[in-house]
């Protein structure tokens, strides 16, 4: 019987490692979270369930589904709090057959001591780690009381919290909208929806071409509610307007909101002053490709994992599925993952879901025609404004290390600066620092943001525990 | 284009060579493949030492070294103003700790061969070295204080050279990547060709670090320059606890080492950043870069011994680097004997950075016959292609 281990428990995840046991293979499933679902599919614990789920969440039948599927099925061992910290390709992982790749685990809750050891390979191995919010930064941005949307909904839709009373979502896509929702369902008063893009922009996006959007008829459906749901409760939802600037005393008590141009950059003129005390910003979505980077899978000009119609990266028994590959949703990465998983499993995949994902790889281009950052938005910034905000460091500080080291590579312009090289390790900075700075991560492979050798921290007394031979095993 | 000197790589020795030249009125242009100051450079710790070597040729250069950074750092800030972001020269002074007693003897001798050559270098009691560290481990059996030692920020420092020389006239080609050489009827190097330009020259400087044998070899000629991959391991930003350079005594057995399997030792310091950078492994496994866990776990190893207190601390970050290592663990400063007019500035190995300086102004003074703008003479002798040591490794004798 073959081996398949998928990393990361999102929507890809788990279509993968149901797909992978379906065709007849054992499966591991790994995710960092202490639950399965991944970010789109985040809910309370176990331990407080609550029937409100069915209603927060969109599919989440499919999720009780496959949910169920991997936690009752023999064949496929689930782990969570593991957290993939390196991937290895050297020659000592080629050694146990497979692909020539191991995945390093801790697993356990994160920051804790302790935490247990594990070196897991497979014949092949899915990667689905998704990906994280992309907040463009802004005056005030630091303030407490700005979130990022995902953070927002993360809170929401994990723990209940309201984020505020008052609260306005800004920033551009689809995400805008369920961000919304959560924050009303958790009893946020939700005062004004800021979309960045203009209408002519947006059905550039979305119009052409309509009968192929119908073949994702889930997502249509899924904002058309979205958009019931507002319209319900009065939430106005602006195009074209962006939040410029957060103020507050210690904490944001206002924001100042702008029109944009076609490029994004505000409008003098149209600036209003709102009275929120939160503010929740998403502008797309920045794939975590750190683990596909180490593994040497080839990433496309376009910043995602090179895939074909099978899902398989340039890394013979590496499959990617879902945001890594594209931003296309819940429905692209259901059915990538199934994709992923059959084939990794040495299966066929069903010719539907083949035809399904060319739709939805269409649905991923138009959010991107449609709501993709355009290069005017810097022109909200100030020269104070903290575009790291690990490091704290300035706009106009990185702008004039730029201009005084006549430098456009990114190693250098985070070395001289400190932009990036904090906690996060440019994980939230790393594409506006390059933008800022006009660095050209096409230039070189290694010289981009994305590329993390060292994939979440680890406690230097566990990594030294590795000295010694830890204990091998396969998934 | 017409230059007087090419100068091949725009690292920090490049960019040394490229300021002392223009600073001596020579018109510079410097080629890089890449972007400046983003290889070598920018993937090691940014050590001035001098506890590391052993008496001999380098020791000298070190020493001229630590005494003219000072200088070079004042020089550099005066010169590029408030705009340019500070280097972060600190004379932050070394710490070399013995945790056993078999090594306790070998280097306190060692220390007392350099005193004799020249170096501060101290005995310490282990209540004197635990008043200077204080979360040191309490069970070394000898340590020796170097206050020499020193510490920059190698990107900014490079940067800064750089910058400095396109302030005296050097120019900076990034992205393009040196094929070949123009030689004249006599053999003699009078130019190169780049992947998009041909540039004249009386000159050429080979400053491509671990690269450096790629490009003699593209130039016509051989430099036996090897790459020695090093991994440094970055921690959190965290309140300071390390105050030194610290490392333990097996350092000095790692640099010095022709063995080409992993040898760590550990080099523990702080940053200005408020990170600890932890060093750091030497290996020849040529240029593969992939993260290899068994050294990473070597090095953490190594460095709990020293400090039992980051057995807590995490890792944020891992980078890796090659080194340009010389089989007789000497750099090249001179002219290549059997081409004239091609030039090295190279093999500093760990090195480089805190050697830059004063390579820039020996390659100068030779290259043009001027005294050193800082600092005395050093003999340029041992740090030629041409020495009885380099002989059974060049294809050219």
């Amino acid at each position: 019987m073959s081996s398949v281990l998928v990393i990361g428990a999102g929507p890809a995840g788990l279509a993968a490692a149901v797909a992978a046991r379906d065709a007849g293979a054992r499966v591991t499933l790994l995710d960092s979270g202490d639950g399965l679902g991944g970010q789109y599919w985040r809910h309370l614990p176990p331990q407080r369930p609550s029937r409100r789920e069915a209603r927060l969440h969109h599919g989440w039948s499919a999720f009780e589904r496959l949910q169920g599927r991997v936690r009752g099925d023999d064949g496929i061992e689930v782990l969570t709090e593991a957290q993939v910290w390196a991937i290895e390709t050297a020659a000592a992982a080629r050694s146990a057959g497979g692909p020539a790749i191991a995945a390093r685990v801790l697993i356990g809750p994160s920051d804790a001591a302790g935490r247990e050891s594990r070196r897991l390979t497979a014949d092949a191995v899915v990667l689905a780690p998704g990906a994280h919010d992309r907040t463009l930064p802004f005056p005030g941005w630091h303030l407490p009381g700005v979130f990022s949307a995902g953070a927002a909904q993360a809170l929401a839709k994990g723990e209940r919290i309201a984020v505020g009373r008052k609260a306005v979502v800004a920033g551009a896509g689809p995400f805008l909208l369920p961000v919304a929702q959560s924050l009303t369902s958790a009893g946020t008063d939700v005062i004004g929806v800021y979309e960045a893009s203009r209408l002519p922009t947006l059905a550039r996006g979305w119009l052409p071409h309509p009968q192929r959007l119908l073949r994702t008829a889930h997502k249509g459906l899924e904002l058309a509610g979205y958009a019931a749901h507002h319209l319900a409760r009065r939430v106005p939802y602006r195009l074209g307007r962006a939040v410029v600037e957060a103020r507050g005393d210690g904490r944001v008590e206002e924001v100042v909101t702008a029109r944009l141009d076609a490029d994004w950059a505000p409008i003098p003129g149209t600036e209003r002053t709102v009275a929120v005390d939160a503010v929740c910003v998403s502008h797309g979505f920045t794939p975590r490709l750190e683990l596909p980077i180490a593994a040497g899978c080839a990433i496309g000009p376009d910043r995602f994992v090179l895939v074909d119609a099978d899902q398989r990266t340039s890394v013979g028994g590496v499959y990617a599925a879902g945001e890594i590959t594209g931003i296309g949703g819940v429905d692209a990465a259901l059915v990538e993952g199934r994709i992923a998983g059959r084939r990794a499993a040495g299966g066929e995949a069903p010719r539907a879901d083949l035809r399904l994902r060319r739709a939805t790889t269409d649905l991923a281009r138009r959010i991107e025609t449609a709501h993709g950052i355009r290069s005017g938005w810097t022109s909200w910034l100030r020269g104070d404004t903290v575009v790291c905000r690990c490091e704290e460091v300035p706009y106009g500080r990185l702008r004039a290390a730029a201009a005084a080291t006549e430098q456009t590579a990114l190693r250098s312009l985070k070395l001289t600066t400190r932009a990036g090289l904090g906690i996060c390790q440019a994980r939230m900075c790393g594409r506006t620092v390059e933008e800022l700075t006009g660095a050209d991560p096409s230039r070189s492979a290694t010289d981009t943001s994305d590329r993390r050798p060292l994939a979440a921290p680890i406690r230097l007394g566990d990594l030294a525990e590795l000295a010694t031979p830890p204990n091998g095993d396969s998934a | 284009m017409r230059a007087d000197v090419v100068v091949i790589g725009a690292g920090i020795i490049g960019a040394a060579c490229a300021r002392a030249l223009a600073r001596e009125g020579r018109r510079v242009v410097v080629v890089d493949r890449g972007a400046p100051a983003s290889a070598t450079t920018a993937r090691g710790e940014g050590n001035l030492l001098v506890s590391d070597k052993a008496p001999g040729p380098e020791l000298d250069l070190a020493l001229e070294a630590a005494a003219q950074w000072p200088l070079l750092a004042a020089e550099l800030a005066a010169e590029l103003g408030d705009a340019f972001p500070p280097i972060e020269y600190e004379r932050k002074g070394g710490i070399v700790v013995a945790l056993t007693e078999a090594g306790a003897g070998p280097l306190r001798a060692f220390a007392r061969s350099q005193a004799a050559a020249g170096v501060e270098a101290r005995d310490l009691t282990a209540a004197e070295a635990l008043a200077l560290e204080p979360d040191l481990n309490p069970a070394l059996t000898a340590a020796v204080h170097y206050p020499q030692d020193a510490q920059v920020q190698p990107v900014i420092a490079a940067e800064a050279l750089l910058a400095s020389a396109r302030r005296a006239g050097a120019r900076v080609l990034t992205d393009a990547a040196v094929v070949g050489a123009f030689r004249d009827a006599t053999g003699r190097v009078t130019g190169v060709r780049t992947d998009s330009t041909r540039i004249d020259a009386d000159a050429v400087v080979v400053a491509a670090g671990p690269w450096s044998g790629a490009v003699a070899a593209a130039l016509g000629a051989d430099v036996p320059v090897r790459p020695r991959r090093g991994t440094v391991l970055v921690t959190a930003r965290m309140r300071q606890r390390v105050f030194h350079k610290v490392y333990d005594g097996d350092y000095f057995g790692a640099t010095q080492s022709a063995d080409a399997a992993l040898q760590t030792s550990s080099v523990v310091e702080s940053t200005p950043g408020g990170t600890v950078l932890i060093g750091s492994s030497r290996q020849q496994i040529g240029f593969d870069d992939r993260l290899d866990v068994a050294v990473l776990a070597q090095v953490a190893q190594k460095a709990l011994r020293l400090f039992p207190f980051l057995e807590t601390v995490p890792v944020i970050r891992s980078y890796g680097g090659f080194r340009p290592y010389m089989p007789d663990h000497l750099p090249v400063v001179g002219e290549d004997h059997r081409h004239p007019g091609l030039w090295y500035a190279t093999g500093h190995e760990g090195a480089g950075i805190g050697l830059a300086g004063v390579t820039g102004a020996l390659l100068s003074a030779q290259l043009t016959g001027a005294e050193p703008a800082l600092g005395s003479v050093i003999d340029p002798g041992p740090f030629q292609l041409s020495r009885p040591s380099l002989a059974p490794h060049l294809e050219v004798p």
